[in-house]
């Protein structure tokens, strides 16, 4: 285990260090100490690493994170693992505004709740959040599973795309073009699969499925006041 | 009775200045669709541009440079105030972003190979980093936009410098389109989109709002770039002061101010003729924004919209900025609306010259379409080596002009060096009617 303490020896250094690893380190565990809200922290890691942040972290916490696995002992700022492409993130407290944004793959799994936008403009990754999530979120999501235990805020996925949306609890409202699902028995393995990697006490069945109804893919003058 | 009627003067038939054909025929055309008129190209209404500036070549009270014997240096540095790797150009002129999906593959191909043969820079667009452009462009700038089409780290690692993309001139505060027609196989995988369906890319980033946020955004991408390149902010030219000492604040490289003529590749009309300032009015307010935080080119000032010819470069440099960006002229070069496909036009129900609907997909010129038949239309050796021309020329001209105003560096043009043909235009520009000294606004008159 290495341990970086963020206070005493800056950002630039941490983040220079940890993208540096490659596949063949055997450094592979590394432990982050005074993070103290600190933005930007572990971003462009690009190696199958473990990281440990030991408190909470401003802004972008493992923004654009690649194979990396990422732990949160704390809460996170806004833009949590946002452009994530591969890896596992993982926050034990809460997170801020859009979590996971735009993210293409990988895993992000948030213990506490998250803000609103939480999966906003996702693009392919799977973000379990065991609490409940804020409003607007998945909005214009495009691919990926968002999966969320508690109650979910107003607007949820509007202008959604191809994106599955999970949810266990209440429905504050649906955004535009977003509808309740059947949900079938590939959902339900998607789901299960899911719920165990972010280990989430939860049986998929109590979850619902909501999606795009796909009433706003092409213009229609008689759907102009959804848009 | 008839032959007393024959003989009473008529009124001629009068048309109005307010309710005119064209908007006439637009009311009808809503009235048919029910949509709103989407086109491509940027404003097309007459605003103050450079073509109201006139150069006050060297005489008696300042002597010029000789023509071709001395010389007139044309370089420019871009990115010298964090970016360990700035980008250097041999030409002021550098090629804006313009989209993989509004442009075929070999038309950003024919964009990469002109500018690296001029010694320029090209940039992506919305819809991510095709190999085609990366492949042959020497210097190849990164969008990144609202959308995040196909953004990913390792392209990002691969670009010279980074543009985050707050707005376009064209439509300021909006987002972007592309219509089903051109959403292929390629450019829907490239933005995890289904095929075929009418593409909006949203018109705010999706992980920070303001200033601050903004400053924290850079340092993000700083850190993932390990502070390397430069970042450049993009902006539609609408509070040109205010948005220049933002983008300074939140420590950008680099700004990019893109006026109302800008082109674009689909927006609705309303927006690009109403919404937005002419690229004439923004460079001065700009300037004095740089110019206050004493940042003048320390933090490079890239103009666009409505750039054409190298009088208008040395119209932009002599009015401040560090360098220009074309878009719609770039693609005229390599031959866009060019009048050997009039037939095709005018099936098109359009003319050489007007032909705008760029995001239908069915350019005759091959340039702004996915559809393999038309792209194929396009050679990329040779339309590269028109918009190699092309910039050579205008490169020449600009330094014929500041070679005239007697100097030896483009960027020592000045606004002592301009005067205007117009009140407006010399209210905007801030530089004396011509065969006075006085402007609009000038403190003592
Ligand atoms: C076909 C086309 C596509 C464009 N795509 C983008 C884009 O993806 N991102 C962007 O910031 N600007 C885009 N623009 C705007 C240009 O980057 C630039 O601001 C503008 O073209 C400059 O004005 P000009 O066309 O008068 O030279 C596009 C313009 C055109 C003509």
């Amino acid at each position: 285990m290495q341990t970086y303490d963020l206070e005493a020896d800056g950002l630039r250094g941490m983040n220079s260090i940890l993208q540096a690893q490659s596949g063949e380190t055997n450094q592979t565990s590394w432990e982050i100490v005074n993070p103290k809200g600190s933005h930007a922290i572990a971003v462009g890691l690009d190696a199958p690493i473990e990281v440990t942040v030991k408190g909470s972290t401003g802004y972008y916490c493992a923004g654009m994170n690649q194979q990396a696995t990422v732990h949160v002992v704390g809460s996170v700022g806004p833009g949590v693992a946002e452009n994530m492409m591969s890896g596992t993130v993982i926050i034990d407290g809460d997170a801020s505004q859009y979590a996971g944004a735009t993210g293409h793959g990988g895993l992000l799994v948030i213990k506490g709740n998250a803000s609103s936008r939480c999966g906003i403009s996702m693009k392919g990754i799977d973000i379990v959040v065991h609490g409940n999530i804020g409003h607007m979120s998945a909005f214009m999501a495009q691919a990926g599973n968002l999966v969320v235990c508690g109650d979910a805020g107003d607007a949820l996925g509007d202008s959604l795309y191809e994106a599955r949306l999970f949810v266990r609890g209440s429905v504050k409202s649906l955004g535009a073009d977003c509808v309740e699902k059947e949900m079938r028995h590939e959902h339900l393995e998607i789901l299960a699969d899911l719920l165990e990697r972010a280990g989430a006490d939860a049986k998929p069945e109590e979850f619902k499925r909501y999606g795009s109804a796909r009433q706003l893919y092409n213009f229609d003058v008689d759907n102009a006041a959804a848009y | 009775m008839k032959d007393m009627d024959d003989q009473i003067p008529r009124t001629l038939p009068i048309q109005s200045a307010t309710f005119t054909n064209p908007i006439n025929a637009e009311i009808r055309r809503a009235a048919a669709t029910g949509i709103y008129d989407i086109r491509g190209g940027g404003a097309k209404r007459k605003v103050p541009h450079f073509d109201d500036l006139l150069f006050l070549g060297a005489s008696v009270s300042r002597y010029p440079l000789e023509g071709y014997r001395e010389r007139c240096d044309t370089s420019v540095t871009l990115g010298t105030r964090f970016a360990k790797k700035p980008i250097q150009l041999d030409i002021p002129v550098t090629i804006a972003g313009m989209s993989f999906g509004a442009l075929s593959g070999p038309a950003k191909e024919a964009l990469g190979r002109g500018a690296s043969a001029a010694g320029t820079s090209t940039t992506t667009g919305d819809g991510g980093m095709t190999p085609e452009e990366r492949g042959h462009s020497n210097k190849l700038v990164y969008q990144y936009l609202p959308s995040r089409y196909g953004m990913n780290p390792n392209d990002l690692r691969k670009a010279d410098a980074i543009e985050i993309v707050v707005g376009q001139g064209a439509k300021p505060g909006g987002g972007g389109m592309l219509l089903g027609q051109k959403i292929s196989d390629r450019v829907a995988e490239m933005r995890t989109l289904p095929k075929g369906i009418d593409q909006r890319s949203a018109c705010r980033h999706p992980d920070w709002t303001g200033p601050d946020d903004l400053e924290i955004k850079i340092l993000e991408l700083r850190e993932i770039t390990d502070w390397q390149v430069p970042i450049y902010v993009k902006v539609g030219a609408t509070r040109p002061y205010y948005d220049t000492a933002l983008a300074v604040k939140a420590g950008a490289d680099v700004v990019v101010m893109d006026g109302m003529q800008g082109g674009t590749a689909a927006t609705q009309d309303v927006f690009i003729e109403h919404v937005g300032i002419p690229t004439l009015a923004c460079i001065r307010p700009a300037v004095q924004a740089l110019q206050d935080l004493g940042v003048h080119r320390e933090v490079q000032l890239v103009i666009s919209g409505g750039i054409r010819t190298g009088a208008d470069v040395a119209k932009a440099l002599a009015l401040g900025a560090d360098a220009v960006a074309i878009g719609t002229a770039a693609l005229v070069a390599l031959g866009d609306n060019d009048p050997k496909w009039e037939s095709e036009y005018q099936k098109l129900g359009t003319t050489t010259g007007a032909y705008d609907d760029w995001h239908e997909g069915q350019d005759p010129a091959g340039i702004t379409t996915q559809d393999p038949e038309l792209a194929a239309r396009l050679d990329p050796v040779e339309a590269g080596r028109r918009l190699r021309n092309y910039l050579k020329v205008m490169t020449l001209e600009a330094q014929t002009i500041a070679r005239a105003c007697g100097h030896n560096h483009l960027h020592n043009l000045e606004p002592e060096d301009l005067c205007a043909l117009t009140m407006e235009a010399a209210a905007m520009a801030r530089v004396p009617l011509a065969g006075t000294s006085w402007y609009p606004g000038k403190e003592g008159f």
